[in-house]
């Protein structure tokens, strides 16, 4: 049903390609995310595949049916867009039949799918409300309405959350991921923050500079990254990175290993450092060392009894240590 | 309490503003006034300011004296009728120019606009010819020619400008809604362009209600509208204060009214957007 | 959006407002430009002669076009200063915060709404009279011989009315401006020890003079064609004293039939408001950008 493929698409806006040639298949049902920093092309690739932009070459495959020059009505997506985009002249309840009287539905059967939906979304209170009178996560969900009813093969989501304040932002994403389990529809979703990739995809597909730096599930991402370049952005805090002679004492160019795997000791371990930022969370401790080998982050569970200007020893897990050649590709 | 407006320093700055409104606004309160004296009340000394036998005579006088009723439907229908046209001309151009811009969009508005800054004086030789020559001189139609096209470079601008504040996802979510561009156009722009629409033709309707240049040399008594027949006073005979002031007063109502609904409407489209 | 199809479709939607206005530019202008070089009178038609560039000879050496071109200047640069100057204080007055705000700001507009010609009128008649206006009257209460004002100070009784109709125009814009400012920015300023003198100087006033530059050109545009306030005063007189350029043209392309005269004066102005026009332009251009 709702399974997307794309073969060779590339992009370019003028002389500047955005997008070098790209494959990326996306299995019917799934959740998948592209992630990567500012500029990647990620929404750039999303409008691509809902049609608001045309490919430069390569084929758009939707359901099997080539949707390469298919107007974006007539690929059976739906889209919620960073701002929402609702329609503020009209009441939530025309906002969210919008689609379906463009395509020319009876009455009856639209006011029940848009009071289905209110039900669903919890927006049956404001149904007569104009999205101006309207809280952030409310217009969010209007907008997640309007998208359900027109009934897609996958629904695109566009940064939908980065307008959210925090708390709301980490309801908004148990609620999307419920909808994905609901509905069982695939998702292609854009986001910045990897956190919100890690916690809701099924496949995360991480973009720079317009390339797929690498596409799998989330805890592949975390435990086998491909390159320095997804070692370093997904997980939180960032991956330590040493090269030189440590590196070298593994066999390759650089290592990586991440705060959560370096134990802590003040008595002895393999790398002596001073402690300059100390972070106590309570239930975390963040540590920023200074050590011969560069500045490394640590994270310990609980409180660790260090604070700035201690000396602390770190040694990493043997088993976690990445090893990266010299052109950043991982090395088994 | 540092921080507090004092009532104190409200007090002063409410007389102050007070003082100066009424000041600027006496003018027009005065020949309001005068409007419901007699001639001979309204140029005693000293004059009288509430007290005095108020009387409707002046407004009947006028429209006696001089079809004042005319005069007031010829203002009616050039400003209305060339604001209409305009819009009628400037809506598709502003439409086009905001949501298909061109490499050349941003000049042929600027160009636009430039040719309000023509002076008047400088074509007032040709237009009167050619409008004597076609038999448009004192005429409603020739006058709204004329207003139309003084007026169509704020009129495009104005719509322009609240075009472009329409934002692209909106139209956007309404293709992915399965919108065609007539859909688009009916459900979705047309609506939120309204209030735009609206003000456009509001200030320009004022506008062209006011102008001064052409209207006082290219019409006589047919199809003189409000500016021209007041002009007319200049040259009176006897005492005619309070007549003036009641002719004066029917004249501005109807912009003072406007006047009052569409003050951010004046900012927008007489900077030309260059304050926002 | 920008398909090659609605690309063709945008520009046969701008052609009518384009086509309009080039007509209205270049027709009228190039008669001008045309009788201007000719000796044409309305009173004398068929004997039309190419005289080359006479009439701007004639009319640039008039003493009527010094004096005109004086008042002018006088006149644009007087209602200029009223009107920024009062209103940058007037919009500073109207942004404290006072009981009935919204009546205030509607009493203080209205002026910009009246037609000049009913202002005019009502200035001249009811207020500057030496008899029967108000001046007058108070003159006498306080034992002053009444003052002639558009005998006496024709020019100077021009320059009060216009600026009272544009006075209002100026602080409406420099309010919008002012109240565009942003509070931080003000609040930043006092904790870093800006009494409220600095904090006019160095922050209210450069914010604000963007917007007063605007006012500024925007009004000259303008008070270069003050015409309807002179004709129903004082005609230009006494003399040549409140006569400005487009009332001169005016008179002796309407009143003496001068054709060839009036046009060649016509493109002078023209010349004048182009120079004003370029530096709005420059102006208004950056905006768009924005």
């Amino acid at each position: 049903m709702g399974s997307i493929t794309l073969n060779q698409i590339t992009k370019s806006f003028g002389a500047k390609q955005v997008i070098p040639p790209l494959d990326l298949t996306i299995n019917d049902g799934e959740f998948v995310v592209f992630v990567g920093p500012s500029g990647c092309g990620k929404s750039t690739l999303l409008r691509l595949i809902a049609g608001l932009e045309d490919v430069s070459s390569g084929q758009i495959m939707i359901d099997g049916a080539d949707a390469t020059a298919a107007a974006p009505a007539k690929r059976g997506l739906a889209m919620v867009f960073q701002s929402y985009a609702l329609y503020p002249h009209m009441s939530v309840r025309k906002n969210i039949a919008f689609p379906m009287k463009m395509a020319k539905m009876a009455q009856s059967a639209i006011d029940e799918k848009v009071t289905n939906a209110a039900r669903v979304l919890n927006l049956t209170d404001y149904l007569d409300s104009r999205p101006g009178q309207l809280s952030g996560g409310q217009r969010q969900r209007v907008a997640i309405g309007r998208a359900i009813v027109r009934e897609p093969s996958a629904f695109l989501f566009d940064e939908p959350l980065s307008n959210l304040d925090a708390a709301l932002r980490v309801n908004m994403r148990a609620e999307i991921s419920d909808l994905h389990r609901q509905l069982a529809t695939t998702m292609v979703y854009v986001t910045h923050d990897q956190v919100e990739a890690m916690t809701m995809a099924d496949k995360i597909v991480v973009l720079h500079d317009g390339l797929i730096e690498q596409v799998g599930a989330p805890l592949e991402l975390y435990e086998t990254p491909r390159n320095r370049f997804v070692a370093g952005f997904i997980g939180s805090p960032r991956m330590n990175f040493v090269e030189g002679a440590e590196a070298a004492k593994h066999d390759c160019h650089s290592i990586g290993i991440r705060p959560e795997h370096l134990q802590i000791s003040t008595e002895s371990g393999d790398w002596q450092g001073k402690v300059g930022l100390a972070e106590h969370l309570g239930s975390d401790t963040f540590l920023r060392v200074q050590t011969d080998h560069g500045e490394m982050t640590v994270r310990a569970i609980g409180e660790v009894g260090v604070g700035y200007g201690d000396t602390v020893f770190l040694t990493p897990d043997p088993e976690k240590i990445h090893r990266f050649d010299a052109a950043g590709l991982r090395i088994q | 309490m540092a921080r507090a407006v004092t009532n104190r320093r409200k007090f002063i700055a409410t007389l102050l503003a007070w003082t100066v409104a009424m000041l600027l606004f006496f003018p027009i309160l005065w020949t309001f006034l005068t409007s419901f004296k007699t001639e001979a009340e309204a140029i005693a000394s000293p004059p009288s300011f509430l007290f005095f036998d108020w009387t409707f005579e002046n407004y009947s006088t006028v429209q006696e004296r001089s079809n004042y009723a005319r005069h007031f439907w010829n203002s009616v229908v050039i400003s209305v009728g060339s604001t209409l046209l305009g819009l009628l001309v400037a809506v598709p151009a502003a439409w086009a120019m905001a949501f298909v811009p061109g490499k050349r969009t941003k000049d042929v508005l600027m160009w636009m606009l430039s040719t309000k800054m023509l002076p008047p004086v400088g074509v007032l030789i040709p237009i009167y010819l050619l409008f004597k020559q076609f038999g448009l001189l004192d005429t409603r139609t020739g006058m709204v020619i004329v207003l139309m096209l003084i007026n169509l470079p704020i009129i495009v601008w104005m719509l322009y400008t609240y075009f472009k504040e329409i934002p692209g996802e909106i139209l956007e979510a309404a293709r992915m809604d399965g919108a065609s561009l007539r859909d688009e156009i009916i459900h979705v722009l047309t609506p939120m362009a309204v209030p735009g629409i609206a003000s456009t033709l509001l200030l320009n309707v004022i506008l062209a209600w006011n102008e001064a240049f052409w209207t006082l040399n290219l019409t006589a008594a047919k199809a003189a509208p409000l500016t021209a027949f007041i002009a007319s006073y200049s040259s009176p005979e006897g005492l005619f204060y309070a007549k003036l002031s009641a002719a004066s007063t029917m004249a501005i109502a109807p912009i003072m009214i406007l006047g009052w609904f569409s003050q951010k409407q004046l900012v927008r489209g007489l900077t030309f957007g260059a304050v926002k | 959006m920008s398909t090659a199809h609605s690309r063709t479709a945008a520009r046969l939607m701008i052609s009518p407002a384009v086509l309009l206005l080039l007509g209205w530019m270049i027709v009228p202008l190039s008669m001008t430009i045309w009788f201007s070089l000719l000796r044409y009178n309305l009173l004398m038609p068929g004997m039309e002669t190419f005289i080359g560039l006479d009439n701007y000879r004639y009319f640039l050496t008039d003493p009527a076009f010094f004096a005109a071109f004086k008042n002018t200047i006088i006149l644009v640069l007087g209602v200029l200063a009223i009107t920024t100057i009062g209103g940058i204080l007037l919009a500073l007055l109207l942004d404290q915060p006072i009981w009935g705000q919204g009546v205030v700001r509607i009493l203080t507009i209205a002026p910009f709404f009246v037609m000049p010609t009913v202002s005019a009128l009502v200035w001249k008649n009811m207020f500057m009279n030496p008899v029967n206006g108000l001046f007058a009257h108070l003159a006498k209460s306080l034992g002053l011989q009444p003052f002639d004002f558009l005998s006496h100070a024709p020019l100077f009784s021009i320059i009060l009315m216009v600026s009272w109709m544009w006075l209002p125009f100026a602080a409406l814009i420099l309010l919008t401006a002012l109240q565009s400012l942003d509070r931080e920015q003000m609040e930043a300023a006092e904790m870093d020890g800006a009494g409220p003198f600095a904090r006019f100087f160095h922050i209210t006033l450069p914010h604000v003079s963007r917007a007063a530059t605007v006012v500024i050109l925007i009004e000259t545009i303008f008070l270069l064609s003050v015409f309807a306030e002179i004709l129903v005063t004082t005609n230009g007189g006494p003399g040549y004293a409140s006569t400005n350029i487009t009332y001169l043209i005016y008179a002796q392309s309407l009143l003496q039939f001068d054709v060839g005269g009036g046009a060649a004066g016509g493109i002078v102005a023209v010349v004048l408001a182009n120079i004003v026009a370029i530096f709005l332009m420059r102006m208004i251009g950056k905006n768009l950008d924005a």
